[in-house]
């Protein structure tokens, strides 16, 4: 992972920007109602700005709207927004039309999504090519189609170029869709998110392109990603966005060693370091939405520096540094505050020992056929958290299932305290099913609909027999210690946001007392903020209740925070095994020093 | 055999999913020892599905008709006496064991002989030679004609969503779906031929073949096309929203080609998948609910003969003409499965 | 073929995602919309009169009241029996509604069962039941239908056993559909690791899922169950002869359909506007499922 550039020149001045926006203001379609409002920044030829915000920010709205697009539901409702001597705005129809791809291009978030199915991709670089009237002819045409495939590191043999999109995988889509944006040579380039959903070294490798790239060409790049990690390693410069405005901007660098918004500070508290433990904080409540934004900063009622002022009016972009604004009227004091904006540093933990509460050994499972999982063997001692790491079809998630009878498919011993368990939970004694809880990855998937939070939380004390009496208690008393009130009982799923649901699948998996959790990605679909809360509750209820804990992840950096020791996985293996300080620090396998490698972090940045 | 989409209509998890599994069940990928490759496997696999369904159809048709009850009873009616029944049982090869008597039946079926028709007298396949092209040929017509008509409607009413004209194509298809046939053409016929105005004949000329009698034609036609057109035309509409929302409809506009380029060549055909399984479905139906049509303007068609062949208890007629509606069901909906599988690159590379 | 084959076979784009919807309140939303009011008046208006019309009838259904095809006593004339046009037409529905409903209510039961095993079993339980759908699903309906009705004649326990098991298939693939991607969210697999018994998944944590899309079905295959038990009567096949039936009266009458117009048209239009009023209650509640998913926003 080569240095973030703060080599380069951080003032933007120094030569003409490729493009300035200026009080863009988007609205929800038809109302007066606003998304996004008074965004303003400016990118230099060649830079990358990296837009960084959580879910609800406006961040890929406004990405859109610099190529004069919006989507169903939302419309344009001023500000301005300048390539070259182009206002792309003021620009209709064909015309707008036609600066898309030449002038102003897209790399998309979901590149298989955004792949035509029944086209090739051959076919659908050309296009690009073809419509923008790119080069003399056909033969040059295809020159350039060759051309942009090594680009990005592909064959570009004919052969290749007949595929379909689903013969590719995600990091070879991918990395068409940014040939495609960079086919034309346009001067900006808007990515949003292109590397959601990525392994971690597949996005090195996406990233390391898209550098080069913009590089190559000198484009200016947008880069609007919700990942500060990933920002750290490939943007100059950072816009923060909250609720819709942005309320920091100003160089990498900078931002990230003395942020001078509340919100920027907490947010980089939020995110893992791989160095050394650091104590993870979440930001409580949540943003506002368009519609219920209040009078005043939006961020006030969540933040810890309010003052009276804060909530008088909106704090406009000031600067308080060469090319450094912020949004906040005490911005010099959040600035100057002492002590690192990422947690404090906690000491590591000791490795427990003690009989294992869970065993594997020899541990092989499948599907229809195929092996996923070979010959693992693994011992889970009591109150420990051993975090299982590993990227997509490492088999993490088999063996997280198997452990928990959800997964049919396997031979080798699991045993319970010593006590073989059957493959499938529901071949298992009322007993073993309680000790040894589940909880999911998807917040939005793993409660019911249909049924209130009250319900949902105490199916188990029904299944395992508690008395009507006592659930209602419980149930109540597991709501307060997740931090939610017992006001959430009679609510529904759908009234929840993703943390607290996430919070309220903890609470169902504790109520009755395991003495086993195993946490499948528990955090991968929330955002950071939240991350951090949920991983720090977590924490600390695995602390006070003395659960052993299996807790899988893709994210190296997020052990830290929680686990005692860590298996690395690769393609069904356990490739390396031990405390997270040795594996994380000093590795033995290759494999996790590559992962290692790979796995952006702010430290790059900040260290 | 209709394959069923159970997802969202174009989109990456394949929604009529002829190749997932084994027809429409689309569970997920289980290897068995049938899975060869290629197309040329797929339709073998799906070959061979439709005859075991068809065999099952026969033991269902057979116990319908001849195994339950006593056919010779229902033939007979009020005029049964033991003596005539006994005779009829003769007759008919009653008196066989059941297993014998289905035997009988399906082997002849499979050598061309279905029988003699019990009113008619002729054998089966005489009687129906030239039933069968004239109901082609009215299903044909009416097909040709609704189906371009339908797809242009449903996509033109996508792509003009919410305004007028998508509204009021969305109330005249619900009215004209929800309506029984023999409604449409009796108002039809009280409007154009008997009450209101004599315009067209109410029934079809007799002794004429179908294009020789166009005029007569005019209002089954119309019938057949108001009985077919809403559904193709919601599901049209349905599948070409779906497509217009799609993350690449998307990105094709943001690569800046012009909005024509977008729909035909990304929109349309990943639109037109699904599809297909509703055109090979509605053609079927045709065939089946020509039963209406026929017997309301006195066609000389298939759908004539089945109800008359019901009203008179005259069996093998009833029995060959249900195998030969459960074969085009089968034939067309295996055709539907290959034009979708054509259609559509990714299920392909599954096969 | 019907309007809920092509629901089964794309869902509209508005329609999609019809889960998570009490029954109740779907109702409300569904009333709210005009095209759901319009078709209860109208549904709601020719049930009263097949229900209540026998109570008002003037004369009785096979009464003779004149001469054959003549104008009077009764408003709308006589039949070629002489029989009171009117009185027949208020005492005709009675039969073709309670076949239809009874039929469709097996059909939604035993349809939403297969349907509902069919997306849980995932195996080849699955594929079984959806083969033995598909040799249902290969005729039309109303094939299968005459078929049935060619040894045991047209009984009303058949008719309502030959249309309730050939709604059942199409029933079970539209709740199979539905409930598939309930079947893999990971609340069901929580249930199931759990230990929950599986009968007891089925109906508390699926089927209030499949709710929204199990009633718009119902409406659906109300309105075709009605089209068919009166499409059967009219080519001549009816449960009772001698009584009122209005596909019957069609029948019966559609010889004179120049001379004695009501006693085809009345008939005509009241299956009409029922089949209607149905259609429409059914894209009413299609539409209000899809307008609250929307409004919510999903995530």
């Amino acid at each position: 992972m080569s240095e973030p550039a703060t080599a380069m020149p951080t003032t933007p001045a120094a030569e003409q920007p490729a493009i300035v926006v200026e009080n863009l203001r988007l609205n929800l379609a038809g109302t007066d109602i606003d998304i996004v409002d008074d965004v303003s920044f400016s990118i230099a030829p060649g830079e990358v700005l990296g837009l960084v915000g959580e879910s609800g920010s406006g961040k890929t709205t406004a990405g859109l709207a610099l190529l004069g697009h919006c989507r169903r539901g939302v419309e344009i409702a001023g500000g301005s927004v300048r390539v070259g001597d182009t206002e792309v705005l003021a620009l209709k129809g064909d015309d707008r039309r036609k600066l898309r791809g030449r002038v102003v291009s897209y790399v998309p978030q979901d590149p298989a999504a955004s792949l035509n199915p029944a086209l090739r991709i051959g076919t659908q670089l050309r296009e690009v090519l073809d419509v923008h009237g790119y080069g003399d002819d056909g033969k040059a045409r295809d020159e350039r189609v060759a051309e942009m495939m090594r680009e990005v590191l592909l064959p570009d043999d004919p052969a290749y170029l007949r595929r379909y999109p689903h013969e590719l995988s995600g990091g070879q889509q991918q990395r068409v869709g940014l040939a495609m944006a960079f086919a034309c040579r346009p001067p900006v380039i808007v990515l949003d998110e292109p590397t959601t959903g990525l392994d971690v070294t597949t996005q090195a490798h996406v990233l390391n392109t898209v550098r080069e790239l913009t590089e190559l060409h000198r484009s200016a790049a947008l880069y609007v990603t919700h990942d500060l990690a990933v920002v750290a390693t490939l943007a100059t410069r950072v816009a923060v966005m909250y609720a819709g405005r942005v309320v920091e901007v100003g160089p990498a660098d900078e931002l990230f060693t003395a942020p001078a918004h509340p919100y920027t500070r907490r947010l980089i508290g939020a995110i893992p370091h791989i160095s050394g433990k650091r104590q993870l904080a979440g930001i409580p409540g949540r943003a506002p939405s368009p519609g219920s934004r209040p009078k005043g900063c939006f961020f006030a009622a969540r933040c810890a520096w309010k003052i009276d002022a804060c909530t008088a009016e909106l704090p406009p972009l000031r600067q308080v540094a060469a090319a450094h604004s912020v949004r906040c009227v005490r911005a010099e004091e959040v600035m100057a505050e002492a002590g690192l904006p990422s947690g404090a540093t906690l000491p590591a933990d000791e490795v427990r020992a003690g009989t294992p509460v869970l065993s594997l050994r020899g541990l092989h499972a499948g599907y229809g056929g195929r092996t996923v999982l070979h010959d693992v063997t693994l011992d889970l001692a009591p109150h420990e958290c051993l975090a299982l790491v590993g990227e997509s079809g490492s088999g993490k998630t088999t063996l997280a299932r198997s452990v928990a009878g959800l997964h049919h498919e396997r031979q080798g011993e699991l045993l319970l305290n010593g006590e073989p368990l059957a493959k499938s939970s529901r071949s298992r004694p009322g007993e073993a099913r309680r000790t040894i809880q589940y909880i999911f990855q998807n917040p939005y998937g793993s409660l019911n609909p249909r049924r209130t939070i009250g319900q949902i939380v105490s199916q188990p004390l029904e299944l395992f027999g508690t008395p009507a009496a006592e659930r209602e208690e419980k149930v109540g008393t597991m709501l307060e210690r997740v931090s939610l009130t017992a006001a959430y009982i009679h609510r529904y799923p759908d009234q929840l946001s993703g943390g607290e649901r996430q919070r309220v699948a903890i609470a169902r998996a504790l109520v009755c007392d395991p003495s086993v959790l195993i946490c499948d990605e528990i955090t991968s679909a929330l955002d950071v903020s939240v991350q951090a809360a949920i991983v720090d509750l977590l924490a600390e209820l695995q602390r006070d209740l003395g659960l052993s804990m299996l807790f899988v992840t893709h994210n190296l950096p997020l052990v830290r925070s929680i686990a005692q020791r860590v298996a690395v996985m690769n393609k069904g293996r356990i490739v390396e095994l031990g405390p997270v300080d040795s594996v994380l620090l000093s590795p033995h396998d290759d494999y996790t020093k590559a992962l290692l490698a790979d796995t952006p972090s702010l430290e790059a940045v900040t260290a | 055999m209709a394959t069923e989409p159970s997802g969202s209509a174009a989109s990456q998890t394949a929604v009529a999913d002829p190749a997932g599994g084994a027809g429409s069940s689309g569970a997920g990928p289980r290897r068995h020892w049938w899975h060869i490759g290629g197309i040329f496997g797929f339709i073998v696999r799906r070959t061979l599905l439709g005859v075991l369904v068809l065999f099952l159809v026969s033991l269902i048709v057979f116990a319908a008709t001849q195994a339950l009850g006593d056919p010779a009873r229902a033939i007979l009616g009020r005029t049964a006496t033991p003596a005539s029944l006994a005779a009829l049982h003769k007759q008919l090869h009653l008196d066989q064991p059941v297993f014998q008597q289905y035997w009988n039946w399906i082997t002849g079926l499979l050598h061309g002989d279905a029988g003699t028709s019990l009113a008619a007298q002729i054998p089966v396949t005489d009687y129906l030679k030239d039933r069968v092209v004239n109901s082609a040929f009215l299903v044909l017509v009416a097909g040709g004609i609704s189906i371009p008509l339908s797809v242009a409607i449903g996509s033109y009413a996508a792509l003009h969503r919410d305004r007028p004209f998508d509204v009021i194509t969305s109330i005249v298809t619900l009215a004209f779906a929800a309506l029984p046939e023999f409604v449409v053409g009796l108002l039809l016929v009280f409007f154009f031929s008997t009450n209101v105005t004599h315009w067209l004949p109410a029934i079809a000329a007799p002794g004429k073949r179908p294009w020789q009698d166009l005029e007569g034609m005019i209002l089954p036609v119309t019938v057949l096309v108001i009985a077919v057109t809403p559904y193709v035309v919601r599901i049209m509409r349905a599948s070409m929203i779906e497509v217009l929302e799609s993350d690449y409809v998307e990105m094709a506009r943001l690569k800046g080609l012009p909005e024509r380029e977008v729909l035909v060549r990304h929109a349309l055909p990943n639109a037109l998948g699904p599809t297909f399984q509703v055109i090979a479905i509605n053609l079927a139906y045709l065939a089946g609910g020509v039963i209406i049509v026929e017997y309301l303007f006195n066609f000389a068609g298939i759908g004539g003969a089945i109800r008359d062949s019901v009203f008179n208890n005259d069996l093998p007629l009833v029995q060959a003409l249900a195998m030969l509606i459960a074969a085009l069901y089968v034939v067309l909906n295996l055709l539907a499965d290959i034009a979708t599988i054509l259609v559509t690159p990714r299920l392909r590379t599954r096969l | 073929m019907t309007l809920a084959d092509t629901v089964a076979l794309t869902p509209d784009p508005e329609a999609v995602e019809l889960v998570a919807q009490k029954p109740a309140r779907l109702l409300r939303q569904a009333w709210r919309l005009w095209r759901t009011r319009i078709g209860v008046v109208l549904a709601g208006g020719v049930i009263l009169i097949a229900i209540f019309g026998p109570y008002v009838a003037p004369h009785g259904p096979s009464d003779f009241v004149g001469a054959p095809y003549s104008s009077g006593p009764g408003i709308f004339g006589t039949d070629h029996l002489g029989q009171d046009v009117w009185s027949r037409f208020l005492n005709g529905g009675r039969s073709i509604l309670w076949i239809a409903t009874a039929a469709t209510v097996l059909g939604i039961t035993t349809g939403a069962l297969v349907g509902l095993v069919a997306a849980y079993s995932r195996n080849s339980l699955d594929d079984v039941l959806m083969r033995a759908m598909d040799v249902i699903l290969a005729f039309p309906q109303i094939m299968l239908a005459l078929v049935a009705l060619v040894t045991l004649g047209a009984q009303s326990w058949l008719l309502i056993l030959a249309v309730g098991l050939t709604t059942m298939p199409r029933v079970a693939r539209v709740v199979r559909g539905a409930a598939q991607p309930i079947v893999e969210r990971d609340f069901v697999a929580a249930a199931d690791a759990l230990g929950v018994p599986r009968w007891r998944i089925l109906f508390s944590e699926v089927l209030p899922n499949v709710l929204a899309p199990l009633m718009v079905e119902t409406s659906l295959r109300l309105t075709y169950a009605i089209a068919l038990v009166a499409s059967l009567a009219f080519l001549g096949f009816t449960p009772n002869p001698g009584g009122a039936d209005w596909g019957l009266m069609i029948f019966e009458n559609r010889i004179a359909l120049s001379v004695q117009p009501w006693g085809v048209m009345l008939p005509i239009i009241a299956i009409g506007l029922l089949t209607l009023g149905t259609g429409l209650i059914g894209d009413g509640i299609s539409r209000a499922a899809a307008g609250i998913d929307r409004r919510r926003g999903g995530e």
